[in-house]
């Protein structure tokens, strides 16, 4: 059967009919709907675990006790996650498991730009780099098999495009699997470093069969033959980009590029006159193929940073060629359009945390989650962003730093669970006196809603215990807890006013539901009464998509079809001008 | 035979499924169809972007600058942002709803005052239609995506009208098929 699906839809297609039997995660763009779709199809366990480390040890878990595992997350998730990935290489698995990460080249919603065949050397594991979504149903379950073969972890990297982009892909049954037995084994499964050292080397030797294996592997890495005069040696979908940029050219389309597959790449350099290295990311590739003695071009002539698009491998050809190819650019009026950049929506309860915030002279350390946005004109009120739980550390050093403004560290409800709780236990117990906030709006919201310990709901759709904030607080030594409704501007400043200056440490829960995940809290729209308002322009100060105004002499309006009847304008407006339409 | 689309628009207004049936309708057709979408931040009202590509043989997502048959865009600006992505003779199919981005309402920026003068700068052939208008007098301003994917359907003569009405069928959800399939009608008369 032919479906169209996309790459994180076809990655869950894969481990389905892989067998998967318990898949972990923490959602992250782009790696969000792998999980999302793997739930929807029977016969699997999964679930959102409150962060990238928690949910990469449970899968090795579910592998070790004999059945087939998944972990999704990010890029970055991996660095949270890096701890177990570089031990679960050595005491390994005994059912296969896959560690899928999804890279963000060109930072579409990431804060760095990583390249995560890095990570896949440093634990000495594979890494398979679909290029589409039909490389993405048939690499994972090769992925599980490898896992298996080779007794260790195997990664599999996505990228924005590759996880985004559909294909129509070929799907088959579910292969019927039976779980392993789990056998005591403590020189196996117990890295002491009597029997680490013993498995250091077997990781070492693994490596060598893996080389061999994946230079033979032509269902992984596949040979385009064409004209011998320019050679390419790329992965993923920037092999894909080179197939139809350079239809002349013979491309190595390596899917399996880690171990190295020395004999294939020694076998391809043979067959072409000019080799050029087209990698997505960090020049690894390349720096390799150097290194066994082949010239060829690479990072001189392609760029080292940002997504690789079309556009950008045609200046790449240009280089080669030494002719230019020309691409055209955005037209000259396209220069001039108002910007849109993304925003807090109409009705995020966000936005009163933040409108209240700027009417102080405090620092803020942000986090990341929709609230990252309040860094942006009118409310401009993040001054630092780190990293997931950085809102709450960044906060106590700059405090212990000697900082004279008060500091304000900001996390959102699921970044609280994911690693503010540590941030905020460290704080009290080392006596700062930051004011700390969660941003709680009831969901993981920028990657789409998902659930959490605080919802009350598994991924499963199973109700569950909600994880109370104030309660962790507290046992946490917290002694000033206050949960306000950050919709109630006037109280928001209120509280602020009391919480902010304390010479303790303060956390303050601004909790409110994201109107798109829950339609209850969505109102009537209101109205902009024309006559009462006098153009003052207070309510664009709150940064409202609903609250248009085309220029300063056009008094503002409400756009009925945006607005959610939060009522945070009605707060602001001195003149009573807004009202219920 | 090769086509590339691009439709554009502003997060939330839905291109995500007006590409989803341009995609169902050429794979009804026997074609390789590829697509590509924004996830994630972008979509928080931002200027958003979904390409579809298919013919007898596609490798590539993403369409390269200049190589578009079809540029649809569902709000007037986000047309002319991206209309260097057309092949020269090109068809626009550009909604004249304008959405006001919250950098000109807090006095950061201009919109423009008169887009058909650089509309027909940017494009020598293309439709302005108000397709919000017309959904709405159908039942559903929402449906002004399928209104649009009727308008720009008569740039792709290989897909019949009989390919398109079964991937309406297939996209949507069956109490809204029939009013979708009068919408994409109206669009492909305009």
């Amino acid at each position: 059967m032919k479906q169209l699906l996309s790459g994180n839809e076809a990655i869950a297609r894969g481990a389905w009919e892989a067998g998967v039997h318990a898949a972990f995660g923490y959602p992250g763009t782009p790696s969000t709907e792998i999980l999302e779709a793997l739930v929807k199809l029977p016969d699997v366990y999964c679930e959102w675990s409150p962060n990238e480390k928690v949910a990469l040890e449970a899968a090795a878990g579910a592998a070790i006790a004999g059945t087939r595992s998944m972990v999704t997350m990010k890029h970055v998730g991996l660095n949270v996650a890096a701890d177990p990935l570089m031990t679960l290489s050595y005491i390994g698995v005994v059912a296969g498991m896959v560690v899928v990460v999804a890279d963000d080249p060109g930072m579409h919603s990431s804060q760095t730009e990583q390249d995560t065949r890095h990570y896949a050397r440093l634990a000495k594991v594979p890494i398979l780099e679909p290029g589409n979504a039909v490389d993405c149903r048939d690499f994972m379950i090769r992925a599980f098999e490898l896992s298996e073969a080779y007794r260790c972890p195997v990664i599999l990297r996505s990228t924005t495009c590759v996880s985004h982009s559909r294909f129509l892909c070929e799907t088959k049954d579910r292969q019927a699997r039976e779980r392993m037995p789990f056998e005591r084994n403590p020189s196996q499964f117990v890295p002491l470093p009597l029997w680490g050292r013993k498995l250091r080397v077997k990781v070492e030797e693994r490596l060598d069969r893996q080389s061999t294996a994946a230079a033979a592997a032509a269902d992984l890495n596949r040979e385009f033959l064409r004209a011998p005069a320019l050679g390419i040696i790329s992965s993923g979908v920037a092999a894909l980009h080179c197939l139809d940029i350079f239809p002349d050219a013979s491309v190595l389309k390596l899917g399996w590029a880690w171990p190295f597959p020395d004999d294939l790449i020694r076998a391809f350099a043979g067959k072409v006159q000019r080799l050029v290295v087209i990698e997505e990311g960090d020049p690894i590739l390349e720096e390799h193929i150097k290194a066994l003695g082949i010239a060829c071009d690479g990072k001189n002539i392609v760029p080292r940073t940002g997504e690789l698009t079309p556009a950008r491998l045609m200046q790449v050809k240009s280089a080669i060629d030494g002719q230019p190819h020309p691409v055209p650019t955005a037209i000259a009026d396209a220069a001039d359009l108002p910007a849109r950049p993304p925003i807090l929506c109409a009705g995020c309860p966000h936005r009163g945390l933040f409108y209240a915030l700027s009417k102080f002279d405090v620092v803020v350390t942000g986090d990341i989650g929709c609230y990252s946005l309040g860094v942006f004109p009118p409310l401009s009120r993040t001054d630092v962003i780190l990293c997931m739980g950085g809102g709450f550390t960044l906060a106590h050093g700059m405090s212990k730093a000697g900082e004279t403004r008060p500091v304000v560290g900001i996390v959102g409800d699921s970044t609280f669970f994911h690693s503010g709780i540590t941030g905020l236990l460290n704080m009290v117990y080392n006596r700062g006196n930051a004011t700390l906030i969660v941003a709680d709006n009831r969901t993981t919201a920028m990657t789409g809603h998902q659930d959490h310990p605080g919802t009350g709901k598994t991924l499963m759709g199973d109700p569950t215990i909600a994880a109370s904030i104030p309660d962790i607080a507290r046992a946490c030594g917290m002694k000033r807890i206050r949960v306000i409704d950050p919709n109630d501007i006037d109280n928001t400043i209120a509280v602020f006013k009391e919480e902010l200056y304390v010479d303790e440490p303060s956390l303050i829960i601004t909790q409110a539901p994201c109107v798109l995940n829950d339609k209850s809290a969505v109102r009537a729209p209101l109205h902009i009464n024309p006559d009462a308002c006098k153009n003052c322009r207070s309510c664009l100060k709150l940064g409202c998509p609903a609250i248009e105004s085309a220029d300063k002499k056009t008094k503002p309006a409400i756009n009925p079809q945006l607005c959610t009847g939060c009522a945070m304008c009605q707060q602001v407006c001195k003149f009573n001008a807004i009202t219920k339409a | 035979m090769k086509r590339n689309i691009v439709l554009s628009g502003v997060g939330g207004q839905g291109i995500l499924l007006a590409a989803k049936i341009i995609a169902e309708a050429a794979e009804l057709q026997g074609y390789q169809v590829t697509t590509h979408e924004i996830h994630g931040m972008a979509q928080r009202g931002g200027s958003v972007t979904a390409q579809i590509r298919y013919g007898e043989e596609v490798h590539s997502p993403l369409i390269l600058e200049g190589e578009a048959d079809i540029l649809a865009s569902l709000e007037a600006i986000e047309a002319i942002r991206y209309a260097h992505y057309l092949l020269p003779g090109g068809l626009a199919v550009i909604s004249q709803q304008q959405l006001i981005p919250v950098t000109v309402s807090t006095g950061q920026a201009q919109y423009p005052a008169d887009i058909e003068p650089m509309l027909a700068r940017a494009f020598p052939r293309y439709k302005y239609l108000d397709f919000c208008s017309i959904a709405e007098s159908l039942g559903n301003a929402r449906m002004s995506n399928t209104v649009l994917l009727g308008a720009l359907s008569t740039g792709l003569d290989e897909i019949p009208p009989a390919t398109w009405e079964k991937a309406i069928a297939v996209c949507v959800k069956p109490a809204f098929v029939a009013m979708n399939t009068t919408a994409f009608h109206r669009g492909r008369a305009l």
